[in-house]
């Protein structure tokens, strides 16, 4: 026996020892006693507790029995906090029988309708009460009725009478997503989830709420009795609707997707999704997806085989080639996959095609990418979030809620620049308004704020960097965080561009080379007649380019257009050749996210039609062009990526890539320096414009999602109450809009946290073409505002 | 249609000054709008929630809990007519009879004129006063019908405009706090210092 001094064992302070049922566990300080089981084999039954928010005690199902000194204590399980010593036990025969009691008493008002219910086969409720429950109910009387299912906002339902009044649904709504937009009403035996009357739960977040419901109560439209549990197939992958990379479970039936849900993972979305990624996989079972080559004829596109259709691309890219390398260019690839644009990069590099670029004029210079990166977790663990990006909650809504969190519940302070009130506004410490183009000076000057100094010494800090306003020259942005990166050498950047695999696009190639010019200096030279042949990856740059007439002179004036996309767009109407590319959820491969993580996205359907993956498309028409890029796989591909772009080293472990995703190499080689612009003042009659995203704009994947087309809201102007009132006209009315010679007309509406001077214009809604009002040459927008005499 | 009035909203602020976190308002303000309109509008709940910085939703799930806080216009005068063991001993039934006849409504209803809104209660304290009844919360104690009758004849005649306020509403005096009296609002999580019962301080 060895004697061990008592005085020398170290003892982790925040560990706590408990034995749960007899066997030691290992808890830590200030957890719930059921999150120290959950670490352990035995199961206790819970309905309302959820790991991700606060416990509430509100269903009772978790009861154990906890040893005092005056005996054995039943306490709930989710709200008791481990002690050190504590004696736990979760099956004894009075806990059973609590526990049975508890089950009883939450089935006597319940319809039992499992067999029409979607929930049924993965239901808490049906599977806890043949685990825990009594068997049989002794209730005989008439149950509780209700009007069934009503719709409580345009995508989730909600019945009533299923509902066991766990709080999970109001809990995330008020506590996760910030909407507290239903709520428990009345009391007693009426008690019942509803919203305001006539107001729907229009929250970005709803389908967590009928994810986290743990009875069939809340369901989904575009679910609803679409499968059942046991029927569905599932793969574990990556969103990649935008580039959070929330971690999701792919279901399908029938080769059809039917649902995605949130994974939790720890470094990126903790099981929550947004709703747009959440249910857009509708748009991949479009039936207007592409599913066969077209080939342009006298009476418009036509479909062909592949073989044809590469013949003539490859036959449109070598002429174009043969007068210069330079009249050929490559838009997009943020859409797909980190190996769909390495193929793509290789056959570019063999053509010598350097005019290539993945973000089309509305993201920020690739140089950002090479500054001190910090993850997600890093960002919501640094004592100031500084936030000089779009509104997260409308492009990036999973960090969003990340950051929302960290400013609530962790000690985070952010300290917002932005145009107009985000998301975010309401949990900043300090929220700092600049009028567009204005934004460097405001920076510095706030930085030289004594408290504002004081909070930045407090520790880490993190920039959120991104484009916010697409009517604002890039380089302003840029400034501003030249601003802070001198006052503040050490910050960390995260950077925010928004579309799926940007990150990993940049990484492997498609980014202009050998100093050639972006996206818009493409598009610039096009329209000047200089671009033979243009190659459309995913893009569709009428309607993502924020500058329309340039992108429609472009397009009259380009010989060539090739597209590689899963739906005739407006910009490959006109194409000579579309090639119909598998969609997410069709395809194998890797995704990066916007802090560098890469993580793989799988195949869970076949590709509708004859669609075939990027990567492959790239191979093949290299082939028809007698180049080889030596690729007869994707695991072949994928190896020959991680050898030779450095970023990709990491990750060769594949089980991490299949789960919380691989960092990528990062090295903080560049430097932003501060600089000016020579900004035109605003004349008082006009505002400056603020051109942003929102959640459910006319994004192809949202107008082709059955249920999400129905939310895209028509373009609308916002300004401050007082100009509207300066105007003169009423809330909602049509006023012109104009720039120049150029005049639109769409409504006006007050908005009281868009700043006096200024007009806040949702880009790519429906209705009117907000477009030709932004001209990308200038600096900034300055709009006209008028009433229609 | 029924926000608060100019006068209320002064009140309202007033009232939502005397708490740390405006939403502890609620449920005064939630009198306040019921005093106005005798019931709790649609309007009045966005309106309180514009003021003390909730949602619509949580007003409302708020509001429903509680009995007393109604939805649905009411007369200008609430009679409540206790029904428990003792009034109904003392003809308590008889009495709601008569006064269903006088007004011509059955219990429950309102009368065409929106004067009255005739009530069932349970017991209200005052059961040595059998039986008893409540005028928009004022009591009326060992009422007769003859009693009722004056009292519905007065309240038509606007003779008791002065004792009882419209709208059923429960506050006798409206409680106003001189600036200089009030306690104010001190943020729960800036105080340092025990509370006054504990340290010895005399409270205010
Ligand atoms: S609807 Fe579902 S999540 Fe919401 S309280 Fe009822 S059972 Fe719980
Ligand atoms: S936040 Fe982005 S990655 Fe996450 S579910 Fe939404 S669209 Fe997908
Ligand atoms: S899970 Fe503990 S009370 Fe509901
Ligand atoms: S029984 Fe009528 S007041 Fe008590």
């Amino acid at each position: 026996m060895t004697i061990v001094d008592p005085e020398k064992i170290v003892v982790d302070p925040n560990v706590v020892n408990i034995t749960i049922n007899d066997k030691p566990v290992l808890a830590r300080k200030g957890e719930v006693i059921i999150a120290a089981a959950d670490r352990t084999e035995d199961f206790i039954p819970r309905f309302c507790y959820h790991p991700r928010m606060s416990s509430v005690g509100m269903c009772r199902q978790c009861l154990v029995e906890v040893e005092t000194p005056r005996g054995p204590m039943m306490v709930v399980s989710c709200m008791t906090p481990v002690a050190e010593g504590q004696i736990v036990r979760t099956a004894t025969d009075s806990v059973k029988k609590a526990q049975e009691g508890v089950l009883e008493l939450l089935l006597a008002n319940h319809p039992l309708d499992c067999p029409v219910c979607d929930k049924g086969g993965e239901c808490p409720l049906q599977d806890q009460a043949f685990s825990h429950g009594p068997g049989e109910s002794r209730f005989v009387e008439e149950k509780r009725h209700y009007e069934k299912p009503i719709a409580i906002s345009d995508i989730v339902y909600l019945d009533r009478e299923r509902c066991i009044l766990c709080d999970r649904c109001t809990r995330f709504a008020d506590e996760v997503a910030g909407d507290p937009l239903i709520s428990f009403t009345s009391r007693g035996n009426d008690t019942q989830v509803l919203t305001f009357p006539e107001e729907p739960f229009s929250s970005y977040f709803s389908g967590n709420t009928v994810q986290i419901c743990p009875v069939g109560a809340l369901t989904a439209k575009p679910y609803r009795f679409k499968a059942r549990p046991w029927d569905l197939n599932e793969t574990e992958t990556t969103c990649t609707s935008c580039s959070v990379g929330c971690r999701i479970v792919v279901q399908s039936s029938r080769d059809e997707l039917v649902r995605y849900q949130g994974v939790d993972i720890d470094p990126v979305n903790w099981g929550w999704l947004c709703d747009r990624g959440r249910y857009n996989f509708e748009s991949v079972n479009s039936t207007q997806r592409l599913t066969t080559p077209l080939i342009k004829s006298d009476s418009g596109l036509v479909p062909s085989s592949w073989s044809v259709a590469l013949d003539s691309a490859a036959r449109i890219i070598r002429h174009a080639l043969s007068t210069s390398a330079d009249s050929v260019a490559i838009l997009g690839g943020a859409r797909g996959t980190n190996e769909d644009a390495f193929a793509w990069a290789m056959l570019a590099d063999e053509l010598k095609i350097n005019q290539r670029d993945s973000q089309l004029g509305d993201g920020l210079t690739p140089e950002i990418f090479n500054l001190a990166q910090a993850t997600i977790d890093e960002t919501c663990a640094a004592s100031t979030i500084i936030l000089l990006a779009p509104d997260l909650k409308e492009e990036l809504p999973v960090l969003y809620l990340r950051i929302r969190d960290a400013a609530q519940k962790r000690n985070s302070r952010i300290i917002e620049f932005s145009s107009h009130d985000s998301g975010l506004t309401p949990y900043a410490w300090r929220s700092v308004a600049f009028e567009p183009g204005r934004q460097a000076q405001v920076v510095r000057e706030t930085l030289e704020l004594q408290e504002i100094k004081e909070q930045i010494q407090r520790g880490e800090v993190v920039v959120v960097l991104g484009r916010a306003n697409l009517a604002e020259n890039e380089a302003f942005t840029l400034h501003a965080l030249g601003e802070i990166l001198h006052a503040l050498p050490n910050a960390k950047i995260l950077p925010v561009l928004r579309r799926g695999n940007v990150r990993g696009a940049v990484a492997v190639g498609l980014t202009p080379q050998q100093n050639s010019g972006d996206a818009i200096d493409i598009l610039t030279k096009a329209a000047a007649g200089k671009i033979n042949c243009l190659i459309l990856l995913g893009a569709n740059p009428l309607a993502d380019v924020a500058d329309s007439i340039l992108v429609k002179q472009a397009l009259v004036q380009i010989k060539n257009v090739i597209s590689i996309d899963t739906f005739v767009t407006s910009s490959n109407t006109n194409a000579d050749v579309v090639f119909p590319a598998a969609a997410f959820a069709e395809k194998n491969g890797t995704t990066t996210n916007l802090e560098g993580r890469v993580s793989n996205v799988t195949q869970q359907i076949t590709p509708r039609g004859t669609s075939r993956p990027d990567w492959m498309i790239a191979t093949e028409l290299g082939l028809s062009l007698g180049i080889d890029l030596g690729i007869s796989s994707l695991d072949e591909l994928h190896q020959k990526m991680i050898s030779s772009i450095p970023e990709f080293s990491s990750c060769a472990d594949n089980s991490a890539i299949q789960s919380d995703g691989v960092l990528m190499v990062s090295e903080a080689s560049a430097t932003i320096s501060r600089g000016s612009v020579n900004l035109v003042d605003r004349n008082s009659y006009s505002y400056r414009l603020i051109v942003s995203r929102t959640m459910y704009d006319a994004a192809q994947s949202t107008i082709t999602s059955n249920s999400l087309v129905g939310i895209i809201t028509e373009s609308t102007i916002y300004v401050h109450p007082l100009d509207l009132a300066r105007i003169g006209v009423v809330d909602g009315t049509n006023i012109r809009v104009g720039v120049d010679e150029i005049n639109i007309v769409l409504p006006v509406r007050a908005h009281s946290g868009v700043h006096r001077g200024t007009a806040w214009l949702p880009y790519n809604h429906t209705n009117v073409d907000i477009r030709p009002l932004l001209n990308i040459a200038a600096d900034v927008v300055d709009v006209r505002i008028e009433q229609i005499k | 249609m029924s926000r608060l009035t100019e006068k209320n909203l002064v009140i309202a602020k007033e009232i939502i000054a005397r708490y740390p976190r405006s939403k502890s308002a609620l449920i005064p303000l939630l009198h306040l709008a019921q005093e106005q309109t005798g019931y709790i509008s649609r309007d009045a709940m966005v309106h309180l929630g514009e003021l003390v910085g909730v949602t619509s939703a949580e007003v409302y799930g708020t509001a429903s809990f509680y009995e007393m806080f109604r939805f649905e216009p009411i007369g200008k005068y609430l009679i409540n007519i206790c029904g428990t063991m003792s009034c109904a001993l003392m003809g308590a039934e008889e009495l709601m009879h008569h006064a269903e006849k006088r007004l011509g409504v059955k219990a429950g209803g309102t009368t065409q004129d929106g004067l009255f809104t005739l009530a069932h209660a349970e017991c209200q304290a005052a059961c040595t006063e059998a039986p008893c009844l409540q005028v928009n919360y004022r009591y009326r104690l060992r009422v007769t019908a003859t009693d009722l009758d004056n009292l519905i004849d007065d309240l038509q005649n606007g003779k008791l405009n002065d004792e009882i306020p419209a709208h059923g509403v429960l506050s006798k005096v409206r409680q106003l706090i001189p600036a200089d009296r009030a306690v104010g609002a001190v943020d729960p999580e800036l105080v340092t210092e025990s509370p006054v019962w504990l340290n010895g301080k005399p409270a205010l």
